[in-house]
Protein backbone atom coordinates (compact mmCIF):
# COMPACT_ATOMS: atom_id res chain seq x y z
CA UNK A 1 0.00 0.00 0.00
CA UNK A 2 2.83 2.37 0.84
CA UNK A 3 4.70 1.33 -2.47
CA UNK A 4 1.70 2.43 -4.39
CA UNK A 5 0.83 5.91 -2.63
CA UNK A 6 4.27 6.66 -3.18
CA UNK A 7 4.55 5.29 -6.99
CA UNK A 8 1.55 6.86 -7.74
CA UNK A 9 2.32 10.47 -6.02
CA UNK A 10 5.54 10.15 -8.13
CA UNK A 11 3.62 9.38 -11.11
CA UNK A 12 1.68 12.80 -10.49
CA UNK A 13 4.28 14.51 -9.78
CA UNK A 14 6.20 13.70 -13.16
CA UNK A 15 2.94 13.81 -14.56
CA UNK A 16 2.08 17.42 -14.07
CA UNK A 17 5.34 18.16 -15.26
CA UNK A 18 4.59 16.52 -18.97
CA UNK A 19 1.53 17.89 -18.29
CA UNK A 20 2.49 21.04 -18.51
CA UNK A 21 5.09 20.71 -21.56
CA UNK A 22 2.51 19.26 -23.86
CA UNK A 23 0.31 21.85 -22.58
CA UNK A 24 3.09 24.34 -24.40
CA UNK A 25 3.29 22.21 -27.76
CA UNK A 26 -0.83 22.35 -27.63
CA UNK A 27 -0.78 25.96 -27.72
CA UNK A 28 1.38 26.35 -30.40
CA UNK A 29 -0.03 23.66 -32.58
CA UNK A 30 -3.48 25.02 -32.21
CA UNK A 31 -2.77 28.25 -33.39
CA UNK A 32 -0.11 27.69 -35.93
CA UNK A 33 -0.27 24.12 -36.42
CA UNK A 34 3.15 23.49 -35.97
CA UNK A 35 4.88 21.17 -33.58
CA UNK A 36 7.40 22.99 -31.82
CA UNK A 37 10.40 20.71 -31.56
CA UNK A 38 12.79 23.75 -30.28
CA UNK A 39 10.18 23.71 -27.22
CA UNK A 40 12.74 21.62 -25.19
CA UNK A 41 15.85 23.54 -25.85
CA UNK A 42 14.35 26.72 -25.65
CA UNK A 43 12.79 26.17 -22.26
CA UNK A 44 16.96 24.68 -21.58
CA UNK A 45 18.56 28.40 -22.44
CA UNK A 46 15.67 29.57 -19.57
CA UNK A 47 17.31 26.92 -17.24
CA UNK A 48 20.81 28.00 -17.50
CA UNK A 49 19.72 31.68 -17.45
CA UNK A 50 17.88 30.74 -13.43
CA UNK A 51 21.09 28.62 -13.17
CA UNK A 52 23.48 31.41 -14.01
CA UNK A 53 21.60 33.89 -11.63
CA UNK A 54 21.40 31.46 -8.94
CA UNK A 55 25.24 31.24 -8.74
CA UNK A 56 25.25 34.86 -9.15
CA UNK A 57 23.72 34.99 -6.06
CA UNK A 58 20.35 35.60 -6.47
CA UNK A 59 17.33 33.80 -4.70
CA UNK A 60 15.63 31.05 -6.70
CA UNK A 61 12.79 33.04 -7.12
CA UNK A 62 14.37 35.92 -8.73
CA UNK A 63 15.62 33.66 -11.18
CA UNK A 64 12.56 31.58 -11.71
CA UNK A 65 10.81 34.81 -12.49
CA UNK A 66 13.76 35.85 -15.01
CA UNK A 67 13.95 32.84 -16.29
CA UNK A 68 9.87 33.16 -17.40
CA UNK A 69 10.13 36.46 -18.41
CA UNK A 70 12.97 35.21 -20.45
CA UNK A 71 11.24 31.98 -21.90
CA UNK A 72 8.31 34.86 -23.18
CA UNK A 73 10.94 36.82 -25.14
CA UNK A 74 12.61 34.11 -26.59
CA UNK A 75 9.12 32.37 -27.47
CA UNK A 76 8.01 35.89 -28.61
CA UNK A 77 11.62 36.57 -30.86
CA UNK A 78 11.15 32.67 -32.30
CA UNK A 79 7.92 33.50 -33.74
CA UNK A 80 8.65 36.78 -35.36
CA UNK A 81 12.43 36.14 -36.54
CA UNK A 82 12.35 32.08 -37.49
CA UNK A 83 8.77 30.73 -37.75
CA UNK A 84 7.60 33.97 -39.17
CA UNK A 85 8.79 33.36 -42.80
CA UNK A 86 7.90 29.63 -42.93
CA UNK A 87 4.47 30.09 -41.70
CA UNK A 88 1.90 29.35 -44.14
CA UNK A 89 4.48 27.49 -46.32
CA UNK A 90 4.60 23.55 -47.00
CA UNK A 91 4.57 22.16 -43.73
CA UNK A 92 7.70 20.42 -43.73
CA UNK A 93 9.41 23.61 -43.92
CA UNK A 94 8.19 24.53 -40.37
CA UNK A 95 9.29 21.75 -39.07
CA UNK A 96 12.71 21.51 -40.07
CA UNK A 97 13.27 25.16 -38.88
CA UNK A 98 11.97 24.03 -35.35
CA UNK A 99 14.26 20.95 -35.52
CA UNK A 100 16.85 22.97 -37.13
CA UNK A 101 16.37 25.42 -33.99
CA UNK A 102 16.34 22.62 -31.44
CA UNK A 103 19.99 21.51 -32.46
CA UNK A 104 21.14 25.27 -32.65
CA UNK A 105 20.26 26.70 -29.25
CA UNK A 106 21.04 23.30 -27.64
CA UNK A 107 24.79 23.93 -29.49
CA UNK A 108 24.47 27.65 -28.13
CA UNK A 109 23.88 26.56 -24.83
CA UNK A 110 26.97 24.50 -25.00
CA UNK A 111 28.81 26.99 -26.12
CA UNK A 112 27.69 29.87 -23.32
CA UNK A 113 26.97 27.64 -20.37
CA UNK A 114 29.51 24.61 -20.93
CA UNK A 115 28.40 21.05 -21.43
CA UNK A 116 29.52 19.71 -18.03
CA UNK A 117 26.53 18.62 -15.72
CA UNK A 118 25.45 21.49 -12.95
CA UNK A 119 23.58 21.14 -9.97
CA UNK A 120 20.17 23.07 -10.03
CA UNK A 121 18.89 23.68 -6.94
CA UNK A 122 15.26 22.90 -5.40
CA UNK A 123 13.35 25.80 -2.68
CA UNK A 124 11.84 23.06 -1.31
CA UNK A 125 13.06 19.85 0.81
CA UNK A 126 13.01 16.64 -0.95
CA UNK A 127 12.09 14.78 2.32
CA UNK A 128 8.55 12.75 2.50
CA UNK A 129 6.53 13.11 5.70
CA UNK A 130 6.04 9.89 8.34
CA UNK A 131 3.00 8.89 10.02
CA UNK A 132 4.23 6.38 11.91
CA UNK A 133 6.45 3.95 10.09
CA UNK A 134 5.17 4.75 7.00
CA UNK A 135 6.91 6.90 5.31
CA UNK A 136 4.57 9.26 2.68
CA UNK A 137 6.75 10.57 -0.70
CA UNK A 138 4.98 13.82 -0.55
CA UNK A 139 7.49 15.91 -0.65
CA UNK A 140 7.54 19.63 -0.16
CA UNK A 141 8.81 19.93 -3.95
CA UNK A 142 6.31 17.41 -5.07
CA UNK A 143 3.92 20.04 -3.68
CA UNK A 144 5.16 22.82 -5.32
CA UNK A 145 5.61 21.20 -8.74
CA UNK A 146 1.93 20.54 -8.49
CA UNK A 147 0.91 23.41 -7.28
CA UNK A 148 2.62 25.67 -9.50
CA UNK A 149 1.45 23.90 -12.74
CA UNK A 150 -2.06 23.75 -11.55
CA UNK A 151 -1.78 27.79 -10.59
CA UNK A 152 -0.45 28.35 -14.58
CA UNK A 153 -2.92 26.11 -15.87
CA UNK A 154 -5.48 28.30 -13.83
CA UNK A 155 -4.33 31.40 -15.18
CA UNK A 156 -3.87 30.24 -18.79
CA UNK A 157 -7.76 29.14 -18.49
CA UNK A 158 -8.74 33.01 -17.02
CA UNK A 159 -6.79 34.35 -19.66
CA UNK A 160 -8.86 32.69 -22.57
CA UNK A 161 -11.96 32.27 -20.78
CA UNK A 162 -12.50 35.79 -19.31
CA UNK A 163 -10.44 38.25 -21.13
CA UNK A 164 -10.87 40.45 -24.21
CA UNK A 165 -7.06 39.49 -25.23
CA UNK A 166 -7.66 35.63 -24.48
CA UNK A 167 -10.96 35.74 -27.23
CA UNK A 168 -8.72 37.89 -29.42
CA UNK A 169 -6.17 34.65 -29.52
CA UNK A 170 -8.65 31.97 -29.83
CA UNK A 171 -10.40 33.62 -32.48
CA UNK A 172 -6.69 34.14 -34.47
CA UNK A 173 -6.30 30.38 -33.44
CA UNK A 174 -9.45 28.72 -35.19
CA UNK A 175 -10.55 31.73 -37.40
CA UNK A 176 -7.23 33.71 -39.00
CA UNK A 177 -9.24 35.60 -41.87
CA UNK A 178 -12.90 36.10 -40.05
CA UNK A 179 -10.50 37.30 -37.00
CA UNK A 180 -8.65 40.05 -39.66
CA UNK A 181 -11.36 40.68 -41.00
CA UNK A 182 -12.73 41.91 -37.44
CA UNK A 183 -9.99 43.80 -36.27
CA UNK A 184 -7.87 41.47 -34.47
CA UNK A 185 -4.22 41.53 -34.98
CA UNK A 186 -3.89 38.28 -35.92
CA UNK A 187 0.13 38.50 -36.32
CA UNK A 188 0.31 39.74 -32.98
CA UNK A 189 -1.77 37.23 -31.29
CA UNK A 190 0.47 34.47 -32.63
CA UNK A 191 3.67 35.95 -31.19
CA UNK A 192 1.96 36.58 -28.06
CA UNK A 193 0.59 32.79 -28.28
CA UNK A 194 4.04 31.34 -28.88
CA UNK A 195 5.77 33.63 -25.66
CA UNK A 196 3.05 32.16 -23.21
CA UNK A 197 3.79 28.49 -24.50
CA UNK A 198 7.48 29.39 -24.12
CA UNK A 199 6.80 30.30 -20.49
CA UNK A 200 4.90 27.22 -19.80
CA UNK A 201 7.97 25.04 -21.52
CA UNK A 202 10.26 27.10 -19.42
CA UNK A 203 8.18 26.63 -16.44
CA UNK A 204 8.19 22.41 -16.76
CA UNK A 205 11.67 22.83 -17.64
CA UNK A 206 12.78 24.44 -14.48
CA UNK A 207 10.81 21.92 -12.05
CA UNK A 208 12.09 18.93 -14.27
CA UNK A 209 15.95 20.30 -13.60
CA UNK A 210 14.70 20.79 -9.83
CA UNK A 211 16.89 18.76 -7.33
CA UNK A 212 18.79 17.81 -10.57
CA UNK A 213 21.43 17.86 -13.16
CA UNK A 214 21.23 20.16 -16.14
CA UNK A 215 23.40 20.21 -19.73
CA UNK A 216 22.55 21.09 -22.39
CA UNK A 217 20.21 18.06 -23.68
CA UNK A 218 19.00 17.62 -20.30
CA UNK A 219 15.35 18.02 -21.80
CA UNK A 220 15.57 15.22 -23.97
CA UNK A 221 13.74 12.89 -22.26
CA UNK A 222 10.74 15.39 -21.76
CA UNK A 223 10.74 16.45 -24.66
CA UNK A 224 9.43 12.86 -26.40
CA UNK A 225 7.12 12.19 -23.28
CA UNK A 226 5.60 15.74 -23.31
CA UNK A 227 5.18 15.05 -27.22
CA UNK A 228 3.59 11.59 -26.26
CA UNK A 229 1.53 13.22 -23.69
CA UNK A 230 0.34 15.90 -25.92
CA UNK A 231 -0.70 13.43 -29.18
CA UNK A 232 -2.34 11.32 -26.13
CA UNK A 233 -4.75 14.18 -26.07
CA UNK A 234 -5.06 14.79 -29.21
CA UNK A 235 -2.78 17.95 -30.17
CA UNK A 236 -5.56 20.26 -30.02
CA UNK A 237 -6.76 20.29 -27.04
CA UNK A 238 -5.27 21.55 -23.48
CA UNK A 239 -7.34 19.41 -21.34
CA UNK A 240 -6.09 16.48 -23.32
CA UNK A 241 -2.53 17.73 -23.02
CA UNK A 242 -2.96 17.49 -18.88
CA UNK A 243 -4.57 14.40 -18.99
CA UNK A 244 -2.39 12.88 -21.23
CA UNK A 245 0.21 14.08 -19.16
CA UNK A 246 -0.97 12.81 -16.13
CA UNK A 247 -1.94 9.32 -17.62
CA UNK A 248 1.60 9.26 -19.37
CA UNK A 249 3.27 10.00 -15.80
CA UNK A 250 1.37 7.48 -13.52
CA UNK A 251 2.26 4.61 -16.35
CA UNK A 252 5.72 5.36 -16.34
CA UNK A 253 5.70 5.53 -12.57
CA UNK A 254 3.76 1.86 -12.02
CA UNK A 255 6.56 0.32 -14.88
CA UNK A 256 9.28 1.88 -13.15
CA UNK A 257 8.23 0.87 -9.34
CA UNK A 258 6.60 -2.22 -9.98
CA UNK A 259 7.94 -3.97 -13.18
CA UNK A 260 11.28 -6.15 -12.57
CA UNK A 261 14.22 -3.74 -14.13
CA UNK A 262 11.40 -1.41 -14.95
CA UNK A 263 13.17 1.88 -15.28
CA UNK A 264 14.90 0.76 -18.09
CA UNK A 265 11.69 -0.06 -19.75
CA UNK A 266 10.32 3.48 -19.16
CA UNK A 267 11.07 4.92 -22.48
CA UNK A 268 9.64 2.12 -24.52
CA UNK A 269 6.79 2.02 -22.02
CA UNK A 270 5.57 5.34 -23.75
CA UNK A 271 6.32 4.09 -27.31
CA UNK A 272 4.16 1.48 -26.46
CA UNK A 273 1.44 3.66 -24.60
CA UNK A 274 1.07 5.84 -27.82
CA UNK A 275 0.92 3.14 -30.47
CA UNK A 276 -2.15 1.89 -28.06
CA UNK A 277 -4.12 4.84 -27.91
CA UNK A 278 -3.28 6.00 -31.47
CA UNK A 279 -4.97 2.29 -32.52
CA UNK A 280 -7.79 2.67 -30.33
CA UNK A 281 -8.56 6.34 -31.24
CA UNK A 282 -6.37 7.62 -34.26
CA UNK A 283 -7.22 11.00 -33.56
CA UNK A 284 -5.81 10.77 -29.72
CA UNK A 285 -8.24 10.87 -26.38
CA UNK A 286 -9.54 13.94 -27.01
CA UNK A 287 -10.02 14.50 -30.30
CA UNK A 288 -13.88 15.59 -30.84
CA UNK A 289 -14.35 19.09 -31.18
CA UNK A 290 -16.40 19.43 -28.52
CA UNK A 291 -13.32 19.24 -26.17
CA UNK A 292 -11.44 21.68 -28.43
CA UNK A 293 -12.96 24.85 -26.67
CA UNK A 294 -11.22 26.00 -23.32
CA UNK B 1 -40.24 38.04 -51.67
CA UNK B 2 -42.80 40.30 -53.06
CA UNK B 3 -42.95 41.45 -48.85
CA UNK B 4 -39.15 42.29 -49.38
CA UNK B 5 -39.96 44.15 -52.21
CA UNK B 6 -42.65 45.62 -51.27
CA UNK B 7 -40.92 47.35 -48.16
CA UNK B 8 -38.47 48.63 -50.98
CA UNK B 9 -40.78 51.29 -52.03
CA UNK B 10 -42.08 52.49 -48.62
CA UNK B 11 -38.34 52.64 -47.13
CA UNK B 12 -36.20 53.88 -49.26
CA UNK B 13 -37.03 57.58 -48.53
CA UNK B 14 -37.52 56.75 -44.97
CA UNK B 15 -34.07 56.06 -44.26
CA UNK B 16 -33.38 60.01 -45.22
CA UNK B 17 -34.13 60.44 -41.97
CA UNK B 18 -32.17 58.24 -40.44
CA UNK B 19 -28.77 59.87 -39.55
CA UNK B 20 -26.35 57.87 -41.99
CA UNK B 21 -23.03 59.65 -41.81
CA UNK B 22 -22.85 59.84 -45.84
CA UNK B 23 -26.27 61.40 -47.23
CA UNK B 24 -28.42 58.64 -48.67
CA UNK B 25 -27.83 58.12 -52.57
CA UNK B 26 -24.23 59.77 -52.29
CA UNK B 27 -21.56 57.27 -53.08
CA UNK B 28 -20.12 55.56 -49.99
CA UNK B 29 -17.64 53.10 -51.09
CA UNK B 30 -15.55 53.58 -55.09
CA UNK B 31 -14.26 50.92 -56.86
CA UNK B 32 -12.25 52.38 -59.82
CA UNK B 33 -10.11 50.30 -62.83
CA UNK B 34 -9.82 47.43 -59.95
CA UNK B 35 -7.64 44.80 -61.24
CA UNK B 36 -6.95 41.17 -59.63
CA UNK B 37 -4.92 38.83 -60.60
CA UNK B 38 -3.92 35.35 -59.34
CA UNK B 39 -0.56 34.05 -61.33
CA UNK B 40 -1.40 34.94 -65.03
CA UNK B 41 -5.47 35.22 -64.44
CA UNK B 42 -6.66 38.01 -63.89
CA UNK B 43 -9.80 37.75 -61.46
CA UNK B 44 -10.64 41.09 -61.86
CA UNK B 45 -10.31 43.17 -64.93
CA UNK B 46 -10.98 47.07 -64.37
CA UNK B 47 -14.10 46.89 -62.65
CA UNK B 48 -15.32 50.26 -61.49
CA UNK B 49 -18.67 50.37 -59.46
CA UNK B 50 -20.13 52.56 -56.78
CA UNK B 51 -21.91 51.58 -53.40
CA UNK B 52 -23.95 54.08 -52.32
CA UNK B 53 -25.43 55.50 -48.98
CA UNK B 54 -28.36 53.88 -47.60
CA UNK B 55 -28.88 51.23 -50.56
CA UNK B 56 -27.98 47.85 -51.30
CA UNK B 57 -26.18 47.44 -54.56
CA UNK B 58 -26.20 43.80 -55.68
CA UNK B 59 -23.19 42.13 -57.79
CA UNK B 60 -24.31 39.20 -59.84
CA UNK B 61 -22.75 36.82 -62.46
CA UNK B 62 -22.36 33.57 -62.55
CA UNK B 63 -19.06 31.32 -60.40
CA UNK B 64 -16.01 32.33 -61.49
CA UNK B 65 -17.08 35.79 -62.52
CA UNK B 66 -14.53 37.33 -59.70
CA UNK B 67 -17.32 38.40 -57.37
CA UNK B 68 -15.54 37.09 -54.34
CA UNK B 69 -12.27 38.46 -55.46
CA UNK B 70 -14.22 41.76 -55.79
CA UNK B 71 -15.29 41.69 -52.31
CA UNK B 72 -11.95 40.27 -51.11
CA UNK B 73 -9.99 42.90 -53.04
CA UNK B 74 -11.98 45.64 -51.57
CA UNK B 75 -11.52 44.62 -48.31
CA UNK B 76 -7.21 43.73 -48.82
CA UNK B 77 -7.48 40.09 -48.86
CA UNK B 78 -6.09 39.97 -51.87
CA UNK B 79 -3.86 42.67 -53.25
CA UNK B 80 -4.88 44.72 -56.63
CA UNK B 81 -2.17 44.89 -59.51
CA UNK B 82 -4.19 48.26 -60.37
CA UNK B 83 -7.02 50.65 -59.68
CA UNK B 84 -8.36 52.25 -56.58
CA UNK B 85 -10.80 51.35 -53.58
CA UNK B 86 -12.45 54.61 -51.55
CA UNK B 87 -14.69 54.86 -48.65
CA UNK B 88 -16.08 57.71 -47.57
CA UNK B 89 -13.72 59.66 -50.22
CA UNK B 90 -10.61 57.93 -48.11
CA UNK B 91 -8.24 56.19 -50.31
CA UNK B 92 -8.21 52.95 -48.53
CA UNK B 93 -6.45 50.45 -51.34
CA UNK B 94 -3.26 50.06 -49.30
CA UNK B 95 -5.06 49.42 -45.77
CA UNK B 96 -4.17 46.62 -44.01
CA UNK B 97 -7.03 44.37 -43.62
CA UNK B 98 -7.01 44.71 -39.93
CA UNK B 99 -7.67 48.17 -40.46
CA UNK B 100 -10.59 47.92 -42.40
CA UNK B 101 -13.43 47.16 -39.67
CA UNK B 102 -12.25 50.66 -38.23
CA UNK B 103 -12.55 52.51 -40.98
CA UNK B 104 -16.54 51.25 -41.76
CA UNK B 105 -15.80 48.41 -43.66
CA UNK B 106 -17.22 45.01 -42.49
CA UNK B 107 -16.46 42.15 -44.75
CA UNK B 108 -18.65 38.46 -44.46
CA UNK B 109 -16.80 36.12 -46.08
CA UNK B 110 -18.52 33.48 -48.34
CA UNK B 111 -19.03 29.63 -46.11
CA UNK B 112 -20.81 32.05 -43.53
CA UNK B 113 -17.56 32.66 -41.75
CA UNK B 114 -18.46 31.83 -38.07
CA UNK B 115 -15.29 30.90 -35.47
CA UNK B 116 -17.08 27.35 -34.94
CA UNK B 117 -14.75 26.40 -31.93
CA UNK B 118 -16.00 29.80 -30.17
CA UNK B 119 -19.69 29.87 -28.12
CA UNK B 120 -22.36 32.20 -30.22
CA UNK B 121 -21.94 35.00 -27.81
CA UNK B 122 -17.94 34.49 -28.29
CA UNK B 123 -18.63 35.27 -31.95
CA UNK B 124 -20.28 38.20 -31.61
CA UNK B 125 -17.73 39.45 -28.97
CA UNK B 126 -15.18 39.14 -31.33
CA UNK B 127 -17.05 41.54 -33.43
CA UNK B 128 -16.85 44.25 -31.25
CA UNK B 129 -13.31 43.70 -30.41
CA UNK B 130 -11.99 46.47 -32.06
CA UNK B 131 -13.94 49.36 -30.47
CA UNK B 132 -13.13 48.44 -26.62
CA UNK B 133 -15.97 48.03 -24.05
CA UNK B 134 -19.37 47.97 -25.79
CA UNK B 135 -22.32 48.61 -24.12
CA UNK B 136 -24.51 45.13 -23.40
CA UNK B 137 -27.73 46.72 -24.86
CA UNK B 138 -25.97 46.07 -27.97
CA UNK B 139 -25.50 42.37 -28.00
CA UNK B 140 -29.32 42.42 -26.85
CA UNK B 141 -29.97 44.55 -29.50
CA UNK B 142 -28.48 41.98 -32.12
CA UNK B 143 -30.03 39.54 -29.99
CA UNK B 144 -33.27 41.05 -30.85
CA UNK B 145 -33.11 41.13 -34.25
CA UNK B 146 -31.85 37.28 -34.36
CA UNK B 147 -33.82 35.78 -31.33
CA UNK B 148 -33.15 32.62 -32.94
CA UNK B 149 -29.26 32.59 -31.86
CA UNK B 150 -30.24 34.56 -28.88
CA UNK B 151 -31.71 31.20 -27.41
CA UNK B 152 -28.40 29.33 -28.48
CA UNK B 153 -25.65 32.08 -27.25
CA UNK B 154 -23.98 29.73 -25.12
CA UNK B 155 -23.64 26.85 -27.41
CA UNK B 156 -20.41 26.07 -29.74
CA UNK B 157 -21.19 28.12 -33.03
CA UNK B 158 -20.40 24.28 -34.45
CA UNK B 159 -23.92 23.36 -33.56
CA UNK B 160 -26.19 26.22 -35.46
CA UNK B 161 -27.73 25.55 -38.59
CA UNK B 162 -26.54 26.91 -41.92
CA UNK B 163 -29.24 29.71 -41.19
CA UNK B 164 -28.35 30.51 -37.99
CA UNK B 165 -24.66 30.71 -39.01
CA UNK B 166 -25.91 33.31 -41.41
CA UNK B 167 -27.74 35.44 -38.69
CA UNK B 168 -25.12 35.19 -36.13
CA UNK B 169 -22.00 36.55 -38.95
CA UNK B 170 -24.26 39.47 -39.65
CA UNK B 171 -25.12 40.58 -35.91
CA UNK B 172 -21.32 39.69 -35.63
CA UNK B 173 -20.80 42.40 -38.70
CA UNK B 174 -23.71 44.74 -37.26
CA UNK B 175 -21.40 44.86 -33.58
CA UNK B 176 -18.92 46.34 -35.24
CA UNK B 177 -20.99 48.89 -36.42
CA UNK B 178 -19.99 49.37 -40.14
CA UNK B 179 -21.09 51.96 -42.51
CA UNK B 180 -21.20 49.05 -45.27
CA UNK B 181 -21.23 45.52 -44.98
CA UNK B 182 -20.01 43.46 -47.53
CA UNK B 183 -21.94 40.43 -47.68
CA UNK B 184 -20.60 37.38 -49.98
CA UNK B 185 -23.10 34.89 -50.92
CA UNK B 186 -25.31 35.09 -47.84
CA UNK B 187 -28.21 32.44 -49.36
CA UNK B 188 -25.48 29.57 -50.66
CA UNK B 189 -27.16 26.41 -49.25
CA UNK B 190 -30.10 28.14 -47.51
CA UNK B 191 -33.56 27.12 -48.03
CA UNK B 192 -35.67 30.05 -49.95
CA UNK B 193 -37.75 30.22 -46.73
CA UNK B 194 -34.43 31.24 -45.17
CA UNK B 195 -33.19 33.67 -47.85
CA UNK B 196 -36.45 35.79 -47.72
CA UNK B 197 -36.34 36.23 -44.38
CA UNK B 198 -32.44 37.40 -44.01
CA UNK B 199 -33.17 39.54 -46.82
CA UNK B 200 -35.90 40.96 -45.65
CA UNK B 201 -33.90 41.70 -42.29
CA UNK B 202 -31.19 43.39 -44.27
CA UNK B 203 -33.60 45.74 -46.08
CA UNK B 204 -35.12 46.22 -42.48
CA UNK B 205 -31.61 47.48 -41.38
CA UNK B 206 -31.05 49.53 -44.59
CA UNK B 207 -33.97 51.15 -44.46
CA UNK B 208 -34.50 52.13 -40.43
CA UNK B 209 -30.50 52.44 -39.66
CA UNK B 210 -29.15 53.83 -42.70
CA UNK B 211 -27.13 50.73 -42.94
CA UNK B 212 -25.34 50.46 -46.61
CA UNK B 213 -24.93 47.17 -47.87
CA UNK B 214 -22.70 45.65 -50.97
CA UNK B 215 -23.94 42.37 -51.74
CA UNK B 216 -22.56 39.92 -54.01
CA UNK B 217 -24.72 36.41 -54.96
CA UNK B 218 -25.06 34.00 -57.24
CA UNK B 219 -29.14 33.72 -56.61
CA UNK B 220 -29.49 36.44 -58.94
CA UNK B 221 -33.77 36.42 -58.76
CA UNK B 222 -33.19 37.29 -54.50
CA UNK B 223 -30.87 39.14 -54.50
CA UNK B 224 -32.45 41.75 -57.19
CA UNK B 225 -35.70 41.44 -55.15
CA UNK B 226 -34.16 42.94 -52.48
CA UNK B 227 -31.16 45.21 -53.72
CA UNK B 228 -31.82 48.62 -55.15
CA UNK B 229 -28.78 48.79 -57.65
CA UNK B 230 -27.46 45.82 -59.74
CA UNK B 231 -23.70 45.32 -61.41
CA UNK B 232 -23.87 42.10 -63.58
CA UNK B 233 -19.85 41.02 -63.79
CA UNK B 234 -18.44 38.58 -66.16
CA UNK B 235 -15.37 37.13 -66.40
CA UNK B 236 -14.09 39.93 -64.24
CA UNK B 237 -15.59 42.85 -66.02
CA UNK B 238 -18.75 44.84 -65.29
CA UNK B 239 -21.08 44.16 -68.34
CA UNK B 240 -24.01 46.74 -66.54
CA UNK B 241 -25.04 48.47 -63.87
CA UNK B 242 -28.82 49.92 -63.36
CA UNK B 243 -31.25 49.87 -61.19
CA UNK B 244 -32.06 46.13 -59.71
CA UNK B 245 -36.01 46.82 -61.39
CA UNK B 246 -34.83 47.49 -64.96
CA UNK B 247 -32.28 44.35 -64.50
CA UNK B 248 -35.39 42.17 -63.70
CA UNK B 249 -37.35 43.86 -66.51
CA UNK B 250 -34.38 42.50 -68.87
CA UNK B 251 -35.33 39.65 -70.05
CA UNK B 252 -32.44 38.93 -72.64
CA UNK B 253 -29.50 40.04 -70.00
CA UNK B 254 -31.20 37.30 -66.96
CA UNK B 255 -30.90 34.79 -70.00
CA UNK B 256 -27.30 35.58 -70.50
CA UNK B 257 -25.79 36.48 -67.54
CA UNK B 258 -28.25 35.69 -64.41
CA UNK B 259 -29.57 32.06 -65.15
CA UNK B 260 -33.01 32.96 -64.62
Amino acid sequence: MQQFVNVTLSGLTQGMIYAAFALALVLIWRSTRIVNFAQGSMAAATAFIALALINAGQSYWVALIVALASGFILGAVVERVIVRPVEGGPELNAVIVTLGLFVAIQALIAIIFGSSFQSFPTPFGVRGFTIGDTTILLTPTSVYIIVSVLITMALLVALFRFTRVGLAMRASAFGQEVARLLGVRVGRMLTLGWALAAVVGSLSGLLIAGGGFIYPAYMDSLIVFGFVAAVLGGLDSPVGAIVGGLILGLALSYVSGYVERGSALVNVSALVILMVVLLVRPGGLFASSTARRA
Amino acid sequence: MTDAQGSTSVSVGASAGAGARTAPGAALLEVEGLTSAYGPVRALDGVTLSAEAGRITAVLGANGAGKTTLLRTISGLVRPVAGRVTLGGEDITRAPVEAMVGKGMAHVPEGRGVIAELTVDENLRVGSLFRGKVEKSEFDRVYDIFPRIAERRDNPAHTLSGGERQMLVIGRALLAQPRILLLDEPSLGLAPRIVAQIFGLLRTLVDSEGLSVLLVEQNARSALSVADVGVVLNLGRVVVTDQARSLMADEGLRHAYLGF
